[in-house]
């Protein structure tokens, strides 16, 4: 069988945190996450703000190194390289998307400058009329036609949407096969930012780039990606087609966060009040990351880490699917936070 | 609707920032209503001037900005010519504002407690012990237990501190309150929590509310009537039905069709092309032109003006769209 585009297998990342005079307690950002992402994919990476999904993306970007567990791309275990050459190497395969097209484009210089470099750097054999040459056709490729009208501008000539454009450009300038996604238009207004998520998709279409998409939103994950993995406190809870998940969620916090999304053209309204604790990320190893908060919490969810159970195409984290077969449904919904409170 | 009490009255409010290149024209003659009890929305892109309309009905604009024309009636009074004294009073004690990042600004070295009280103690002659109270009833309030009324305010989470701001702002039982992006920094949990509490409270207590945000799925679920600015101007105002069925003014047709959904078939939405215009030197006509698909000729001629289309129903665009228009 064909290697996936991108393979987590096991992976883990703790940070290192003092605690009062003499303890050291670690935050588990990521903890023991696996998934695939085969080529020309998109796999949206959905959940709240500190659940790991960037911690995520830096490790597949190599800005970090993982704690335990391998990160593959293309079907080459990437974990602990550091030599020069192949993180050059590596680099020509994965390319990160930011969150912020503001911060990320030095205002110094010219846009076509910027790409220009990018194209440069691994491509020292180029010459500068095939280096100009490259950039025309990036800008063309982004949708900033005619490239000449934005050539010549700085950054802060360019509005939001057209920055996050040349951002877009510069990382395929070394043409990668797998971009990484994080946040990429929670920026900017929807009007634009849907016109990058459509460029996004059309890259995948027509240059068969894989994506690791990450965004806080649902909606924006079902239009992008057909499959999905929903993180809490470090933890992949669930994980499947983004359809099948968001039209009958299995976890009880993928049930919490769908519900709490704001869909003027969902059918039913929800009236629940739920807990808004904060997941602790430094808590026992021991039980589930969402035992704290979930309604259905037994003992043991306290005492033990649920395993992944495999429902068809879905993996979920949760003790209540435990003896769950292919075709059965959710064993939990919305009315279990029902009146609930912090 | 219409003969329902009118607690806001905003009329050809014009708002200019004075900048180095010239004049900023955020807000141009803006014009609506807010009635008593009513939930409205004030939705719009960035540099709309949602913010600026806020900051205008609460006299809290800052040195750059100056008001250089129109009305802000609350119950009747011009709020424009209040003194300083009268302010002071219409502040807090009849209408309050809850910001995006008020939750940072919340003292860090005094109690949660204590800093409810003195907002309750500035306006109203109690004894310490009444208004401590009341400072635990409005904890209740927002579903805080009074036993954290001791608490600092890095000892709670965002979401907890989002609602204490939002107690504080009911402290005085004021007539309308004013929310400007308050659970943008927040999670969606979180922010669902807060968005029913806020709900629950305006039910109960009967105030107006004037909510502000670019989030136009949130403000579709909770608002009675919502407001779209584009450019400084009012684009439409419209009950949520009437929005649901996809609005009469092009850029809001544009908008509500760039948001994706949670239901549904899934299909391929466009955004909107282009992009604001400049707003110290905009164009003659209809600020949307260069953007819209519906454009015609005599859009040029001159900005068109808000149309009362009854049923708190209104539009200000030429070339309106019925709702059978995809
Ligand atoms: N102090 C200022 N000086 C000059 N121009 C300003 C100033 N404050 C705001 N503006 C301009 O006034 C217009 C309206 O701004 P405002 O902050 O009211 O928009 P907004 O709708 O609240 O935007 P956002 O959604 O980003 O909060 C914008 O064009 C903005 O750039
Ligand atoms: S007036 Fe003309 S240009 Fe303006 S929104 Fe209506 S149709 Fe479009
Ligand atoms: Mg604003």
């Amino acid at each position: 069988m064909e290697n996936a585009a991108v393979k987590f297998d096991h992976v883990k990342k703790y940070f290192g945190k003092r605690q009062g005079l003499f303890g050291k307690t670690s935050l588990k950002a990521v903890d023991d996450v696996s998934f695939e992402i085969q080529k020309g994919e998109i796999l949206a990476v959905v959940g709240e703000s500190g659940c790991g999904k960037s911690t995520m993306a830096k490790m597949l970007c190599k800005v970090y190194e993982p704690t335990e567990g391998s990160i593959y791309v293309n079907g080459m275990d990437v974990t602990g390289h550091t030599k020069k050459k192949e993180v050059k190497r590596f680099r020509k395969e994965v390319q990160m998307i930011f969150q912020d097209p503001f911060g990320s484009l030095n205002p110094a210089h010219k846009v076509s400058h910027i790409v220009g470099r990018a194209v440069e750097l691994h491509y020292p054999e180029l010459t500068r009329a095939q280096v100009r040459e490259r950039v025309v056709e990036l800008f063309e490729t982004v949708g900033l036609t005619p490239a000449a009208d934005f050539m010549e501008k700085h950054p802060n000539q360019l509005s939001g949407g057209q920055r996050q454009r040349i951002v877009i450009a510069r990382a395929l300038a070394v043409k990668p096969s797998i971009l990484v996604a994080d946040e990429p238009t929670s920026m900017l207004d929807v009007s634009i930012g849907i016109d990058i998520m459509n460029l996004m998709i059309d890259l995948q279409k027509k240059e068969g780039l894989t994506y690791l998409y990450i965004t806080h939103n649902l909606a924006s994950a079902r239009y992008m990606a057909d499959r999905m993995v929903v993180m809490y406190a470090g933890s992949c809870v669930e994980q499947g087609s983004t359809d099948g998940i968001i039209e009958s969620p299995l976890h009880p916090y993928t049930v919490l966060l769908l519900s709490s999304t704001p869909e003027p053209f969902r059918e039913e309204k929800l009236e629940i009040h739920a807990a808004e604790d904060l997941p602790d990320l430094t808590g026992d190893m021991n039980q589930c990351p969402f035992s704290g908060r979930c309604p259905r919490a037994s003992d043991r969810c306290r005492r033990e880490k649920p395993g992944t159970y495999i429902i068809g195409d879905r993996q979920v984290k949760c003790f209540l699917y435990e003896h769950a077969k292919e075709g059965d449904g959710p064993l939990v919904d919305v009315s279990i936070y029902q009146g609930k409170e912090l | 609707m219409e003969n329902r009490e009118i607690v806001l009255s905003v009329k050809d409010l014009n708002v200019r920032y004075t900048a180095d290149r010239g004049e900023v024209q955020a807000v141009t003659n803006v014009s609506f209503d807010i009635h008593k009890g009513e939930f409205f929305g004030l939705a719009g892109e960035s540099g709309c001037g949602k913010s600026t309309v806020a900051f205008s009905i609460m006299q809290l604009l800052k040195g750059a900005a100056r008001i250089a024309g129109g009305s802000i009636q609350f119950n009747g009074r011009n709020v424009l010519a209040f003194t300083k004294e009268e302010l002071r009073t219409f502040r807090w004690e009849k209408s309050s504002m809850v910001l995006q990042s008020a939750m940072n600004n919340l003292n860090p070295v005094v109690t949660i407690g204590s800093q409810l009280m003195d907002a309750i103690l500035a306006h109203e002659a109690l004894p310490r012990r009444a208004a401590q109270e009341r400072a635990r009833e409005l904890l209740k309030l927002v579903n805080i237990d009074p036993a954290r009324i001791k608490a600092y305010p890095h000892e709670l989470s965002g979401g907890m501190r989002q609602r204490v701001v939002i107690a504080m702002a009911l402290a005085l039982r004021p007539d309308l309150v004013i929310f400007d992006e308050p659970t943008t920094a927040l999670d969606v949990v979180v922010q669902y929590n807060i968005i029913r509490r806020i709900q629950e409270l305006k039910r109960r207590m009967g105030f107006s509310v004037l909510f502000i945000t670019h989030d136009l799925p949130l403000m579709l679920e909770m608002c009675d009537r919502i407001a779209i600015m584009y450019a400084g101007r009012m684009a439409e105002i419209a009950p949520v039905e009437r929005l649901l069925e996809g609005g009469a003014h092009p850029y809001t047709r544009g908008l509500l069709q760039a948001f994706p959904s949670l239901v549904g078939p899934r299909k391929e939405l466009r955004g909107i092309p282009g992009s604001v215009p400049d707003l110290i030197t905009p164009p003659a006509g209809c600020l949307f032109y260069e953007r819209c698909a519906h454009r015609q000729e005599d859009c040029l001629l001159a900005p068109p003006a808000l149309e009362d289309l009854g049923g708190g129903h209104s539009c200000a665009c030429r070339h309106m769209l019925s709702k059978e228009v995809g």
